[in-house]
Protein backbone atom coordinates (compact mmCIF):
# COMPACT_ATOMS: atom_id res chain seq x y z
CA UNK A 1 0.00 0.00 0.00
CA UNK A 2 2.45 2.43 1.09
CA UNK A 3 4.57 1.44 -1.78
CA UNK A 4 1.82 2.00 -4.40
CA UNK A 5 1.38 5.77 -2.50
CA UNK A 6 5.35 6.53 -3.27
CA UNK A 7 5.31 5.10 -6.66
CA UNK A 8 2.14 7.06 -7.89
CA UNK A 9 4.00 10.81 -7.77
CA UNK A 10 6.27 8.74 -9.21
CA UNK A 11 4.09 7.45 -12.15
CA UNK A 12 2.86 11.18 -12.53
CA UNK A 13 5.48 12.70 -12.67
CA UNK A 14 6.97 10.39 -16.00
CA UNK A 15 3.50 10.49 -17.40
CA UNK A 16 3.42 13.96 -17.57
CA UNK A 17 6.90 13.81 -19.05
CA UNK A 18 6.05 11.75 -21.72
CA UNK A 19 2.32 13.74 -22.53
CA UNK A 20 5.36 16.25 -24.38
CA UNK A 21 4.07 14.38 -27.27
CA UNK A 22 1.28 16.93 -27.82
CA UNK A 23 -1.10 13.92 -30.06
CA UNK A 24 -0.79 11.96 -26.76
CA UNK A 25 -1.85 15.01 -24.75
CA UNK A 26 -4.75 15.68 -27.36
CA UNK A 27 -6.86 12.75 -26.73
CA UNK A 28 -6.23 13.06 -23.00
CA UNK A 29 -8.14 15.99 -23.18
CA UNK A 30 -10.74 14.60 -25.43
CA UNK A 31 -11.56 11.97 -23.15
CA UNK A 32 -11.45 14.61 -19.92
CA UNK A 33 -13.87 16.74 -21.71
CA UNK A 34 -16.42 13.90 -22.92
CA UNK A 35 -16.28 13.09 -19.24
CA UNK A 36 -16.87 16.69 -18.44
CA UNK A 37 -20.14 16.71 -20.87
CA UNK A 38 -21.36 13.97 -18.82
CA UNK A 39 -20.48 15.16 -14.94
CA UNK A 40 -21.47 18.72 -15.68
CA UNK A 41 -24.64 18.34 -16.42
CA UNK A 42 -27.82 16.88 -14.93
CA UNK A 43 -31.23 15.94 -15.68
CA UNK A 44 -34.16 18.53 -15.91
CA UNK A 45 -37.40 17.88 -17.49
CA UNK A 46 -37.52 16.20 -20.65
CA UNK A 47 -34.03 17.31 -21.35
CA UNK A 48 -32.34 14.14 -20.16
CA UNK A 49 -28.67 13.25 -19.43
CA UNK A 50 -28.66 10.87 -22.75
CA UNK A 51 -28.48 14.55 -24.51
CA UNK A 52 -24.57 14.35 -23.84
CA UNK A 53 -23.67 11.39 -25.52
CA UNK A 54 -22.91 11.84 -29.12
CA UNK A 55 -23.37 9.78 -31.75
CA UNK A 56 -20.92 9.09 -34.56
CA UNK A 57 -21.50 11.48 -36.61
CA UNK A 58 -22.26 14.06 -33.72
CA UNK A 59 -18.51 13.18 -32.41
CA UNK A 60 -16.64 12.93 -35.89
CA UNK A 61 -18.06 16.65 -36.25
CA UNK A 62 -16.77 18.00 -32.81
CA UNK A 63 -13.40 17.14 -33.40
CA UNK A 64 -11.03 19.88 -33.92
CA UNK A 65 -9.89 18.22 -37.01
CA UNK A 66 -12.97 18.32 -39.52
CA UNK A 67 -13.59 14.45 -40.84
CA UNK A 68 -11.48 13.08 -43.95
CA UNK A 69 -13.50 13.48 -47.15
CA UNK A 70 -13.85 9.89 -47.27
CA UNK A 71 -15.14 9.74 -43.75
CA UNK A 72 -17.75 12.48 -44.38
CA UNK A 73 -19.08 10.27 -47.51
CA UNK A 74 -19.43 7.58 -44.87
CA UNK A 75 -21.67 9.51 -42.61
CA UNK A 76 -23.63 10.60 -45.85
CA UNK A 77 -24.48 6.71 -47.03
CA UNK A 78 -25.27 5.99 -42.99
CA UNK A 79 -27.30 9.20 -42.83
CA UNK A 80 -29.05 8.46 -46.60
CA UNK A 81 -30.50 5.21 -45.03
CA UNK A 82 -32.41 6.88 -42.20
CA UNK A 83 -34.75 9.14 -44.82
CA UNK A 84 -38.36 7.99 -44.07
CA UNK A 85 -40.46 8.43 -47.54
CA UNK A 86 -44.12 9.15 -47.13
CA UNK A 87 -46.24 6.11 -46.83
CA UNK A 88 -48.74 7.44 -49.21
CA UNK A 89 -46.50 8.82 -51.50
CA UNK A 90 -47.37 12.68 -50.90
CA UNK A 91 -44.72 14.83 -50.27
CA UNK A 92 -46.95 18.13 -49.90
CA UNK A 93 -49.52 19.74 -47.21
CA UNK A 94 -50.61 23.33 -46.52
CA UNK A 95 -48.39 25.87 -46.81
CA UNK A 96 -50.38 28.20 -44.04
CA UNK A 97 -49.42 25.41 -41.97
CA UNK A 98 -46.42 25.51 -42.98
CA UNK A 99 -45.46 29.04 -42.13
CA UNK A 100 -46.59 28.73 -38.14
CA UNK A 101 -44.31 25.93 -38.26
CA UNK A 102 -41.57 27.83 -40.13
CA UNK A 103 -42.37 31.27 -37.85
CA UNK A 104 -42.16 28.85 -34.75
CA UNK A 105 -38.51 27.79 -32.78
CA UNK A 106 -40.23 26.20 -29.96
CA UNK A 107 -39.94 22.92 -28.63
CA UNK A 108 -37.78 20.47 -27.17
CA UNK A 109 -35.53 23.07 -24.49
CA UNK A 110 -36.13 22.12 -20.46
CA UNK A 111 -38.70 24.42 -19.96
CA UNK A 112 -40.90 22.63 -22.53
CA UNK A 113 -43.32 20.35 -21.57
CA UNK A 114 -43.30 16.53 -23.52
CA UNK A 115 -46.06 16.26 -25.79
CA UNK A 116 -46.05 19.85 -26.79
CA UNK A 117 -45.75 20.40 -31.05
CA UNK A 118 -42.12 21.38 -31.98
CA UNK A 119 -41.66 24.49 -34.38
CA UNK A 120 -38.98 24.04 -37.28
CA UNK A 121 -36.99 27.23 -36.24
CA UNK A 122 -36.83 27.96 -39.84
CA UNK A 123 -36.57 31.90 -39.67
CA UNK A 124 -34.05 31.55 -36.43
CA UNK A 125 -31.23 30.77 -39.88
CA UNK A 126 -33.25 31.19 -43.05
CA UNK A 127 -34.72 33.97 -45.13
CA UNK A 128 -37.78 33.03 -46.26
CA UNK A 129 -40.89 35.05 -47.32
CA UNK A 130 -39.73 38.33 -48.07
CA UNK A 131 -42.07 39.81 -45.70
CA UNK A 132 -40.48 38.44 -42.76
CA UNK A 133 -37.65 40.84 -42.03
CA UNK A 134 -36.65 39.30 -39.22
CA UNK A 135 -34.83 36.34 -40.16
CA UNK A 136 -31.75 34.62 -39.16
CA UNK A 137 -28.60 34.28 -41.67
CA UNK A 138 -26.74 31.08 -40.11
CA UNK A 139 -28.26 29.17 -43.25
CA UNK A 140 -28.69 29.94 -47.23
CA UNK A 141 -31.56 32.71 -48.23
CA UNK A 142 -34.43 30.36 -49.40
CA UNK A 143 -36.50 33.01 -50.76
CA UNK A 144 -38.10 32.00 -54.13
CA UNK A 145 -37.03 28.76 -53.28
CA UNK A 146 -39.34 26.58 -55.38
CA UNK A 147 -39.70 28.89 -58.11
CA UNK A 148 -35.92 28.96 -58.89
CA UNK A 149 -35.34 25.39 -58.29
CA UNK A 150 -38.12 23.83 -60.00
CA UNK A 151 -40.54 21.22 -58.31
CA UNK A 152 -39.45 18.42 -60.50
CA UNK A 153 -39.45 14.48 -59.05
CA UNK A 154 -35.65 15.09 -57.98
CA UNK A 155 -35.57 18.31 -56.60
CA UNK A 156 -38.54 17.54 -54.04
CA UNK A 157 -37.02 14.20 -52.59
CA UNK A 158 -33.47 16.57 -52.35
CA UNK A 159 -35.83 18.84 -50.48
CA UNK A 160 -37.74 15.77 -48.42
CA UNK A 161 -34.42 14.09 -47.60
CA UNK A 162 -32.94 17.59 -46.39
CA UNK A 163 -35.54 18.08 -44.08
CA UNK A 164 -35.40 14.46 -42.90
CA UNK A 165 -31.64 14.09 -42.44
CA UNK A 166 -29.25 16.83 -43.54
CA UNK A 167 -26.72 15.58 -42.80
CA UNK A 168 -27.65 12.91 -45.54
CA UNK A 169 -26.32 15.29 -47.98
CA UNK A 170 -23.81 17.28 -45.81
CA UNK A 171 -22.32 14.87 -43.00
CA UNK A 172 -21.14 17.98 -40.41
CA UNK A 173 -24.24 20.09 -41.73
CA UNK A 174 -25.31 22.88 -38.87
CA UNK A 175 -29.21 22.02 -39.49
CA UNK A 176 -31.08 19.62 -37.00
CA UNK A 177 -32.76 16.57 -38.41
CA UNK A 178 -36.14 17.47 -38.40
CA UNK A 179 -37.73 14.42 -39.34
CA UNK A 180 -34.75 11.55 -38.17
CA UNK A 181 -34.61 13.46 -34.52
CA UNK A 182 -38.34 13.25 -34.05
CA UNK A 183 -38.71 17.08 -34.68
CA UNK A 184 -41.39 17.41 -36.76
CA UNK A 185 -43.81 14.62 -37.94
CA UNK A 186 -44.09 13.47 -41.60
CA UNK A 187 -47.28 15.82 -41.63
CA UNK A 188 -45.82 18.80 -40.23
CA UNK A 189 -42.93 18.37 -42.64
CA UNK A 190 -45.32 17.97 -45.68
CA UNK A 191 -46.86 21.34 -44.58
CA UNK A 192 -43.23 23.40 -44.47
CA UNK A 193 -42.24 21.37 -48.09
CA UNK A 194 -45.81 23.50 -49.39
CA UNK A 195 -44.24 26.51 -47.77
CA UNK A 196 -41.33 26.39 -49.70
CA UNK A 197 -42.67 24.95 -53.20
CA UNK A 198 -46.22 26.14 -53.23
CA UNK A 199 -46.47 28.96 -55.94
CA UNK A 200 -49.05 30.74 -53.97
CA UNK A 201 -46.91 30.33 -50.86
CA UNK A 202 -45.43 33.86 -49.61
CA UNK A 203 -42.09 32.20 -49.64
CA UNK A 204 -42.01 32.27 -53.75
CA UNK A 205 -43.74 35.60 -54.05
CA UNK B 1 -37.61 59.66 -16.29
CA UNK B 2 -35.23 59.94 -19.14
CA UNK B 3 -33.96 56.80 -18.43
CA UNK B 4 -37.86 55.44 -18.35
CA UNK B 5 -38.38 57.01 -21.45
CA UNK B 6 -35.98 55.65 -23.28
CA UNK B 7 -36.21 52.27 -21.95
CA UNK B 8 -40.48 52.39 -22.88
CA UNK B 9 -38.85 53.44 -26.65
CA UNK B 10 -36.37 50.29 -26.88
CA UNK B 11 -39.02 47.75 -25.98
CA UNK B 12 -41.51 49.33 -28.41
CA UNK B 13 -38.55 49.00 -30.94
CA UNK B 14 -37.98 45.58 -29.94
CA UNK B 15 -41.66 44.76 -29.61
CA UNK B 16 -41.91 45.89 -33.39
CA UNK B 17 -40.07 42.24 -34.02
CA UNK B 18 -40.00 42.82 -38.07
CA UNK B 19 -37.29 45.86 -38.16
CA UNK B 20 -35.44 46.70 -41.64
CA UNK B 21 -32.09 45.81 -39.99
CA UNK B 22 -30.59 44.23 -37.28
CA UNK B 23 -31.57 45.88 -33.80
CA UNK B 24 -27.75 46.26 -32.89
CA UNK B 25 -28.63 50.17 -34.21
CA UNK B 26 -31.29 50.84 -32.04
CA UNK B 27 -29.50 49.16 -28.68
CA UNK B 28 -26.50 51.10 -29.75
CA UNK B 29 -28.92 54.33 -29.40
CA UNK B 30 -29.98 53.10 -26.40
CA UNK B 31 -26.46 53.26 -24.75
CA UNK B 32 -25.84 55.79 -25.76
CA UNK B 33 -28.75 57.71 -24.57
CA UNK B 34 -28.19 55.98 -20.94
CA UNK B 35 -24.34 56.34 -20.80
CA UNK B 36 -23.97 58.28 -17.68
CA UNK B 37 -26.66 55.44 -15.99
CA UNK B 38 -26.31 51.69 -17.04
CA UNK B 39 -29.36 50.14 -14.74
CA UNK B 40 -26.65 47.61 -13.71
CA UNK B 41 -25.46 50.07 -11.27
CA UNK B 42 -28.51 49.47 -9.05
CA UNK B 43 -27.47 45.86 -8.76
CA UNK B 44 -23.56 47.25 -8.30
CA UNK B 45 -25.04 49.34 -5.34
CA UNK B 46 -26.87 46.20 -3.66
CA UNK B 47 -23.88 44.45 -3.96
CA UNK B 48 -21.47 46.23 -2.85
CA UNK B 49 -23.84 46.49 0.32
CA UNK B 50 -24.20 43.21 0.26
CA UNK B 51 -20.28 42.67 0.38
CA UNK B 52 -20.23 44.60 3.88
CA UNK B 53 -23.15 43.40 5.61
CA UNK B 54 -22.28 40.50 7.96
CA UNK B 55 -24.28 37.51 6.86
CA UNK B 56 -25.22 33.73 7.04
CA UNK B 57 -24.87 31.40 10.47
CA UNK B 58 -21.28 32.86 10.65
CA UNK B 59 -22.64 36.66 10.63
CA UNK B 60 -19.51 38.08 8.66
CA UNK B 61 -19.26 39.90 5.85
CA UNK B 62 -17.14 39.11 2.40
CA UNK B 63 -14.62 42.21 3.14
CA UNK B 64 -11.82 38.94 3.29
CA UNK B 65 -12.63 36.83 0.53
CA UNK B 66 -10.03 36.36 -1.68
CA UNK B 67 -10.24 36.81 -5.43
CA UNK B 68 -6.95 36.34 -6.04
CA UNK B 69 -5.33 39.52 -5.44
CA UNK B 70 -5.42 39.00 -1.60
CA UNK B 71 -8.03 38.73 0.89
CA UNK B 72 -10.57 42.13 0.63
CA UNK B 73 -8.98 43.17 -3.07
CA UNK B 74 -11.86 44.16 -5.61
CA UNK B 75 -9.74 46.10 -7.76
CA UNK B 76 -9.11 44.10 -10.78
CA UNK B 77 -9.46 40.72 -9.54
CA UNK B 78 -12.18 40.05 -12.20
CA UNK B 79 -10.02 41.10 -15.03
CA UNK B 80 -7.23 38.15 -14.45
CA UNK B 81 -10.56 35.65 -13.66
CA UNK B 82 -10.44 32.62 -14.07
CA UNK B 83 -7.55 31.59 -12.12
CA UNK B 84 -6.42 28.93 -10.49
CA UNK B 85 -6.88 29.03 -6.48
CA UNK B 86 -4.25 26.78 -4.50
CA UNK B 87 -6.92 26.90 -1.46
CA UNK B 88 -9.63 24.94 -3.24
CA UNK B 89 -6.97 23.48 -5.99
CA UNK B 90 -9.59 24.48 -8.90
CA UNK B 91 -9.45 26.76 -11.50
CA UNK B 92 -12.78 29.60 -10.61
CA UNK B 93 -14.72 31.88 -12.71
CA UNK B 94 -16.01 34.72 -10.62
CA UNK B 95 -19.12 33.33 -9.70
CA UNK B 96 -17.52 29.33 -8.17
CA UNK B 97 -14.74 31.85 -6.37
CA UNK B 98 -17.73 33.56 -4.72
CA UNK B 99 -19.54 30.37 -3.65
CA UNK B 100 -16.36 29.36 -1.76
CA UNK B 101 -16.02 32.67 -0.04
CA UNK B 102 -19.48 32.45 0.94
CA UNK B 103 -19.48 28.92 2.26
CA UNK B 104 -15.82 29.73 4.21
CA UNK B 105 -16.51 32.98 5.58
CA UNK B 106 -20.59 33.32 6.26
CA UNK B 107 -21.18 29.47 6.32
CA UNK B 108 -23.87 30.06 3.39
CA UNK B 109 -23.39 26.21 2.06
CA UNK B 110 -22.92 26.60 -1.89
CA UNK B 111 -26.12 24.58 -2.23
CA UNK B 112 -28.24 27.83 -1.62
CA UNK B 113 -26.76 28.70 -4.87
CA UNK B 114 -26.20 25.70 -6.85
CA UNK B 115 -29.85 24.28 -6.01
CA UNK B 116 -31.53 27.31 -6.35
CA UNK B 117 -33.80 29.15 -8.79
CA UNK B 118 -32.73 32.74 -11.01
CA UNK B 119 -33.68 36.20 -9.81
CA UNK B 120 -34.19 34.46 -6.31
CA UNK B 121 -32.78 33.81 -2.81
CA UNK B 122 -28.88 33.42 -2.47
CA UNK B 123 -28.63 33.10 -6.61
CA UNK B 124 -29.95 36.82 -7.11
CA UNK B 125 -27.51 37.45 -4.06
CA UNK B 126 -24.58 36.12 -6.27
CA UNK B 127 -25.97 38.57 -9.27
CA UNK B 128 -25.69 41.96 -7.12
CA UNK B 129 -22.17 40.21 -5.90
CA UNK B 130 -21.33 39.65 -9.48
CA UNK B 131 -21.91 43.13 -10.35
CA UNK B 132 -20.22 44.96 -7.34
CA UNK B 133 -17.04 42.85 -8.36
CA UNK B 134 -16.85 43.00 -12.06
CA UNK B 135 -17.69 47.06 -11.26
CA UNK B 136 -14.28 47.28 -9.99
CA UNK B 137 -12.14 45.86 -13.35
CA UNK B 138 -14.16 47.81 -16.08
CA UNK B 139 -11.75 49.55 -18.01
CA UNK B 140 -9.30 47.55 -17.28
CA UNK B 141 -7.25 44.18 -19.72
CA UNK B 142 -8.49 41.06 -19.72
CA UNK B 143 -5.20 39.16 -18.46
CA UNK B 144 -5.53 35.48 -17.82
CA UNK B 145 -2.56 33.59 -16.37
CA UNK B 146 -2.01 31.40 -19.16
CA UNK B 147 1.18 30.30 -17.86
CA UNK B 148 -0.44 28.21 -15.50
CA UNK B 149 -1.03 24.38 -16.05
CA UNK B 150 -4.45 24.24 -14.74
CA UNK B 151 -5.56 27.15 -16.76
CA UNK B 152 -4.12 26.03 -19.79
CA UNK B 153 -5.78 22.55 -19.10
CA UNK B 154 -8.81 23.86 -18.78
CA UNK B 155 -8.57 26.35 -22.07
CA UNK B 156 -7.94 22.49 -23.51
CA UNK B 157 -11.52 21.14 -22.34
CA UNK B 158 -13.02 24.73 -22.92
CA UNK B 159 -12.25 24.59 -26.42
CA UNK B 160 -12.90 20.86 -26.57
CA UNK B 161 -16.80 21.50 -24.52
CA UNK B 162 -17.36 24.54 -27.35
CA UNK B 163 -17.21 22.34 -30.37
CA UNK B 164 -18.99 19.17 -28.65
CA UNK B 165 -21.65 18.29 -30.58
CA UNK B 166 -24.70 16.29 -29.34
CA UNK B 167 -28.77 16.18 -28.26
CA UNK B 168 -31.84 16.00 -30.38
CA UNK B 169 -30.79 19.09 -32.73
CA UNK B 170 -26.77 18.21 -32.89
CA UNK B 171 -25.76 22.00 -31.74
CA UNK B 172 -21.85 22.80 -30.12
CA UNK B 173 -21.52 26.31 -29.18
CA UNK B 174 -19.98 26.74 -32.35
CA UNK B 175 -23.27 26.29 -34.16
CA UNK B 176 -24.21 30.15 -33.21
CA UNK B 177 -21.23 31.39 -32.65
CA UNK B 178 -18.12 30.28 -35.09
CA UNK B 179 -18.72 32.35 -37.70
CA UNK B 180 -18.17 36.37 -37.94
CA UNK B 181 -21.55 38.29 -38.71
CA UNK B 182 -24.07 35.78 -38.21
CA UNK B 183 -27.35 36.12 -36.80
CA UNK B 184 -30.53 34.35 -35.04
CA UNK B 185 -33.34 35.98 -36.18
CA UNK B 186 -32.30 39.66 -35.88
CA UNK B 187 -29.75 38.86 -32.90
CA UNK B 188 -26.53 39.49 -33.68
CA UNK B 189 -24.12 36.08 -32.83
CA UNK B 190 -20.34 37.13 -31.62
CA UNK B 191 -17.96 35.32 -33.37
CA UNK B 192 -16.32 33.61 -29.89
CA UNK B 193 -13.44 32.08 -31.60
CA UNK B 194 -11.84 34.79 -32.48
CA UNK B 195 -10.18 37.54 -30.62
CA UNK B 196 -13.15 40.31 -31.14
CA UNK B 197 -16.14 38.82 -30.67
CA UNK B 198 -14.67 37.32 -27.78
CA UNK B 199 -13.86 40.60 -26.07
CA UNK B 200 -17.36 41.83 -27.26
CA UNK B 201 -18.76 39.25 -25.45
CA UNK B 202 -16.68 37.99 -22.44
CA UNK B 203 -15.62 41.39 -22.42
CA UNK B 204 -19.19 42.59 -21.58
CA UNK B 205 -20.70 39.85 -19.40
CA UNK B 206 -22.30 39.79 -16.57
CA UNK B 207 -25.04 42.20 -18.17
CA UNK B 208 -28.07 44.17 -17.80
CA UNK B 209 -30.63 42.69 -20.29
CA UNK B 210 -33.35 45.23 -21.27
CA UNK B 211 -35.69 42.50 -22.94
CA UNK B 212 -36.38 41.49 -19.07
CA UNK B 213 -35.03 43.88 -17.06
CA UNK B 214 -32.65 40.89 -15.33
CA UNK B 215 -29.43 41.23 -14.63
CA UNK B 216 -27.63 38.27 -16.15
CA UNK B 217 -23.75 36.57 -14.61
CA UNK B 218 -21.88 34.70 -16.98
CA UNK B 219 -23.30 31.18 -15.77
CA UNK B 220 -26.64 32.02 -16.71
CA UNK B 221 -26.07 33.35 -20.27
CA UNK B 222 -24.10 30.26 -20.34
CA UNK B 223 -27.00 28.15 -18.48
CA UNK B 224 -29.36 29.56 -21.19
CA UNK B 225 -27.46 28.99 -24.27
CA UNK B 226 -26.86 25.43 -23.36
CA UNK B 227 -31.10 25.03 -23.00
CA UNK B 228 -31.05 26.64 -26.20
CA UNK B 229 -29.00 24.18 -27.52
CA UNK B 230 -31.18 21.37 -26.52
CA UNK B 231 -28.89 19.82 -24.17
CA UNK B 232 -29.45 19.15 -20.40
CA UNK B 233 -28.68 22.02 -17.95
CA UNK B 234 -25.23 22.73 -16.60
CA UNK B 235 -24.79 22.62 -13.32
CA UNK B 236 -24.28 26.47 -11.52
CA UNK B 237 -20.63 26.81 -11.18
CA UNK B 238 -20.24 23.52 -13.18
CA UNK B 239 -16.41 22.22 -14.38
CA UNK B 240 -18.16 23.17 -18.62
CA UNK B 241 -19.15 26.37 -17.08
CA UNK B 242 -15.38 27.02 -15.97
CA UNK B 243 -14.10 25.82 -18.87
CA UNK B 244 -15.67 27.62 -21.21
CA UNK B 245 -15.35 30.63 -19.29
CA UNK B 246 -11.67 30.20 -19.64
CA UNK B 247 -11.72 29.54 -23.45
CA UNK B 248 -13.38 33.12 -24.01
CA UNK B 249 -11.65 34.95 -21.55
CA UNK B 250 -8.36 33.40 -22.88
CA UNK B 251 -9.46 34.36 -26.64
CA UNK B 252 -10.27 38.06 -25.23
CA UNK B 253 -7.05 38.21 -23.56
CA UNK B 254 -5.75 41.48 -23.77
CA UNK B 255 -9.45 43.26 -24.75
CA UNK B 256 -11.05 46.16 -22.26
CA UNK B 257 -13.69 45.12 -20.27
CA UNK B 258 -16.78 46.78 -19.95
CA UNK B 259 -18.77 45.32 -17.49
CA UNK B 260 -21.21 44.88 -16.39
CA UNK B 261 -22.75 45.37 -20.23
CA UNK B 262 -26.21 46.39 -21.68
CA UNK B 263 -27.70 44.28 -23.35
CA UNK B 264 -31.14 43.19 -25.37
Amino acid sequence: MKAVSILRPALAALLAATAGLSAAAGEDYDAQTREMMQSSFKENGIASKYRQLQLDFQKACSALVPPSAAAMKQIEAEQMQTVRWPDDGKFFGDWKEGEKIAQSGRGLTWTDKAGESNGGGCYNCHQLAPQELSFGTIGPSLHRYGKLRGSDEGMVKYTWGKLWNAKAYNACSQMPRMGDAHILSEAQIKHVMAYLFDPASPVNQ
Amino acid sequence: MRKTLGMAALAAVLAGGAQAQSTADEIAKYREMIADGNPAELFEMEGESLWKTPRGPKKATLEQCDLGQGPGVVDGAFARMPRYFADTGRVQDLESRLLTCMETLQGIPASAVVDGDWNKGERKTMDALAAYVVTHSRGQKIQLDLANPQTRRMYELGKRAFYYRSGPMDFSCSTCHGEDGKRIRLQDLPNLTHKEGAIAAWGSWPAYRVSNSQFWTMQHRLNDCFRQQRTAEPEFASEVTVALSVYMAATAQGGVLQTPGLKR
